[in-house]
């Protein structure tokens, strides 16, 4: 029975077909193109409006330089989001649960930046590595630490997305087999349980925003340092 | 009433009776363009029909999603299959 809690998470095929190829082109379906209407559909103006706003706050601390990134930033939080909240839906497949995709997002973004600040101002990149003001002794051991840290990003970036969602999805799996299992034996405890799954999956709901909205607020940071 | 004579091929699927629909199946494009082109006919009428329009409510998305879990559903029955109560129904 342990083993089945993490078949969830197994890329599904059918007849060869991998569901994570629908589950991935599905985002791009929801959101319609801007028509050339002067009055959109509701959805159009909403959306518009979302992303007007969301990248108006990611980037209002980045000088202009880095605002090349803005298509890239923006499309990659509405496709988080949009990734995270269709899997909370039932029997659907959720991709961000997997550690190569996140992966595959993390690491060439955060090389690019790292490469952009070495390719355009060298000294000022690799100055980032020590801080102002240690003592003189402590030169060595904190330029490794910093470079270590510097290395782990792409890492964390991946993993904490990937951890956040799957751990989220296995706890929901978890409390409706135990509020499911309950049921004839104790029904007070059972409602109970059911309580705690509603919570559970409003909690989700926000992690699945909030996640997104971490990986690129992170990679906004990152862009920041680089002082394009 | 009598409708004008139409060739078979130029048809569209509502105006296919039952029994020519295997012969109107056979006069369609089937290659990768035609089935990428046949999509976004599909999506677009969907669309215009449910979505673009001035005062949309959660109707036209929700029904998507919806078709969208009910496939994920399809997809996944030979795994859901193992968590049955009874071995035999």
């Amino acid at each position: 029975m342990m083993l089945s809690f993490f078949d969830q998470f197994m890329s599904p095929t059918y007849l060869g077909i991998p569901l994570i190829a629908l589950a991935l082109v599905l985002p791009w379906t929801l959101y319609p193109t801007p028509t050339p209407r002067w009055l959109n559909s509701r959805l159009l103006t909403l959306q518009g409006w979302f992303i007007n706003r969301f990248t108006q706050q990611i980037f209002m601390p980045i000088n202009p330089g880095g605002h090349k990134w803005a298509v890239m930033l923006a499309s990659l939080m509405v496709f988080l989001t949009s990734l995270n909240m269709l899997g909370l839906l039932p029997y659907t497949f959720t991709p961000t649960t997997q550690l190569s995709l996140n992966m595959g997002l993390a690491v060439p973004l955060w090389l690019a930046t790292v490469i952009i600040g070495m390719r355009n101002q060298p000294t000022a990149a690799l100055g980032h590595l020590l801080p102002e003001g240690t003592p003189v002794l402590l030169i060595p051991v904190l330029i490794i630490i910093e470079t270590i840290s510097l290395f782990i990003r792409p890492l964390a970036l991946g993993v904490r997305l990937t951890a956040n969602l799957t751990a989220g999805h296995l706890l929901i799996q978890l409390i409706a087999t135990a509020a499911f299992v309950l049921l004839p034996l104790m029904p007070t405890v059972a409602i109970l349980t059911a309580t705690v799954l509603f919570l559970l999956t409003l909690l989700e709901v926000a992690v699945a925003m909030i996640q997104a909205y971490v990986f690129v607020l992170l990679l906004s940071l990152y862009l920041q340092e680089k002082r394009l | 009433m009598a409708d004008k004579a139409v060739a078979l091929a130029e048809k569209r699927l509502m105006d296919v009776k039952l029994g020519q629909i295997f012969s109107w199946l056979g006069t369609r494009d089937f290659t990768p363009n035609g089935l990428v082109g046949a999509v976004r006919r599909g999506h677009e009428r969907y669309f215009n029909k449910y979505i673009h329009v001035k005062k949309g409510g959660i109707g036209g998305v929700a029904m998507l999603l919806t078709g969208y879990v009910v496939l994920s559903y399809v997809w996944e029955y030979d795994h859901i299959k193992h968590d049955r109560w009874r071995k035999y129904h």
